[in-house]
């Protein structure tokens, strides 16, 4: 069902900002036209988590939301399940960078969100306290997200996600601004969730050693305007470890290589 | 909480003590400055007779009604043309035309227009908060986070969805702010409209003691306008607290 195939996909947008975001940038002035994605072409099969890497201002979040139909692209197409995406789905659930959860509702009524079609309210209620039991947020149910954590902020929108049973799961930087050791153990919850549900799951991310030790493959971009640059399959067992594999730390340099920070290796 | 009440009874009493002192020493005679005595004993006597009570119900009266035809109109219509730019576009000049207009210079219209009575006097206050709710509710509107809207989209909210259970809770907080300051507003206006147009309200009170020259009268009036925009405040006030409308407050 979930098979994605991404046809010759490009997007470009109308600059409106007078000032570059970085250095790097080249110059060019409000109303030009900016290619960010330029004709890619990937193929994602049903139940694999996919990490994609990139340089920051790439295009990374702009593929995503045209996977996910917030966004249309300029030329190519998307198919889900054979069928082409033009728009937003609950079939495909989007977690976003900062908290996508609605700042007016509590915990269990966020994650309630996918649930409105049950019309039993006893059934609705197990469904939420699954979902809320499973990201091991329990005893949070009646709380507003500004009194929660970053990582519980994470794990409320994770199961806001999964309750509505999504064919895909789109997450952009899931881990970013989470302190290191909350990062640690939130992707192990993720790649956890990946191995017990087998959801088709795209994460977008510049963390190297993250898309590593998550992703099924890896796909690597280019800088704008994006490419494909890399796309490798990991068949290394779980749970990975960089010391242990020489291999994987072998394609980590690689990677860091090929993203511009050989200093880092 | 309790030093917080003492601190502000303290203010009032350092209020009355500064009229007490410039009443005794200002050597104006106690018809035209009365000192706090005279005023209470006044305004006892007003009381007494019910006049007092009258002209506040009166009053209230004109505001509650102008004021909740500025929520019913003016809210609704602040999300209209906070979602619809087209709207926006074209009814913002119009908006900011007519907002600096002050209510009073609609007063020999509304006269014309409603006659004597409660009427034009509340569609001054209706005019004085309408504009200043639209606005608020529009840049409110504007403001929403568009990753909600995504949200919306990814979960497949209806129209209606949409509107109750994103919108409106979502510039809550705003709103509210905005009635705290359209209440004290509406409150200036219906003082100034009840000394023209009708023969009742605090307004009222106070012209009518002015042509009668008793200054405490007046203060009595005054005295009264005071508190009860003191209350409204409080009451608008609670109104933020409540549960759902805190998340502005901490939240952002």
């Amino acid at each position: 069902m979930a098979e994605i195939r991404l046809e010759n996909l490009s997007k470009e947008y109308v600059n409106r900002r007078r000032r570059r975001r970085s250095r790097q940038e080249p110059y060019q002035k409000p109303g030009d036209r900016v290619l960010v994605l330029d004709g890619i072409n990937l193929e994602f099969k049903e139940g694999e988590m996919v990490c994609i890497l990139g340089p920051s201002g790439c295009g990374k979040s702009t593929l995503l939301r045209i996977i996910a139909g917030f966004d249309r692209p300029t030329a190519g197409r998307v198919f889900i399940g054979g069928k082409e995406v033009c728009g937003p789905r609950s079939d495909s659930i989007f977690v976003f960078q900062y908290s996508g959860l609605l700042p007016w509702m509590t915990v269990a009524e966020n994650v309630g969100l996918g649930l409105r079609h049950l019309k039993d309210p006893q059934e609705k209620a197990d469904k939420i306290r699954e979902y809320i039991e499973m990201v091991e947020l329990e005893g949070f149910e009646s709380y507003y997200p500004h009194q929660l954590s970053g990582g519980m902020l994470r794990r409320a929108e994770l199961a806001r996600a999964l309750a509505v049973n999504p064919s895909l799961l789109i997450m952009d930087e899931p881990f970013s601004g989470l302190d290191f050791l909350t990062h640690m153990k939130m992707r192990e919850e993720v790649v956890n969730m990946h191995e017990f549900l087998g959801k088709t799951t795209l994460v977008v991310t510049h963390d190297i050693d993250d898309a590593l030790i998550m992703g099924d493959r890896i796909v690597v971009l280019s800088g704008r305007p994006s490419t494909v640059k890399l796309e490798q399959t990991l068949d290394f067992p779980r749970p990975r470890d960089f010391e242990r594999s020489p291999e994987l730390s072998r394609l980590r340099s690689e990677i860091f290589l090929m993203l511009g920070v050989p200093y880092a290796v | 909480m309790k030093l917080a009440r003492f601190h502000t009874s303290v203010s009032f009493l350092v209020l009355i003590l500064v009229w007490e002192i410039l009443a005794r020493f200002s050597g104006w005679s106690r018809y035209v400055f009365p000192d706090p005595l005279t005023v209470v004993a006044s305004m006892a006597e007003l009381i007494q007779n019910g006049t007092l009570l009258k002209h506040t119900i009166a009053s209230l009266y004109r505001v509650t009604w102008g004021f909740y035809l500025a929520i019913v109109f003016g809210i609704p219509l602040g999300i209209l043309l906070g979602r619809i730019t087209i709207l926006h576009r074209m009814t913002n000049p119009l908006i900011q035309f007519l907002r600096p207009i002050s209510p009073l210079a609609w007063i020999p219209l509304s006269m014309l227009w409603f006659g004597i009575g409660d009427r034009p006097a509340i569609f001054l206050i209706f005019l004085s908060s309408f504009f200043p709710l639209t606005v608020s509710t529009t840049i409110a509107v504007r403001n929403i986070n568009p990753t909600y809207f995504q949200v919306a989209a990814n979960f497949n909210f209806s129209r209606f969805e949409t509107i109750f259970r994103l919108i409106v809770p979502a510039i809550v907080p705003e709103v509210v702010t905005a009635l705290r300051i359209s209440v004290t507003i509406a409150w200036l206006v219906v003082v100034a409209a009840e000394m023209i147009a009708v023969q009742s309200g605090l307004g009222y009170l106070i012209l009518d003691a002015r042509n009668a020259l008793r200054m405490d009268y007046v203060m009595d009036g005054m005295i009264v306008i005071g508190l009860i925009g003191l209350l409204l405040d409080t009451l608008m006030k609670r109104l933020a607290k409540i549960e759902s409308a805190r998340w502005g407050t901490q939240a952002r």
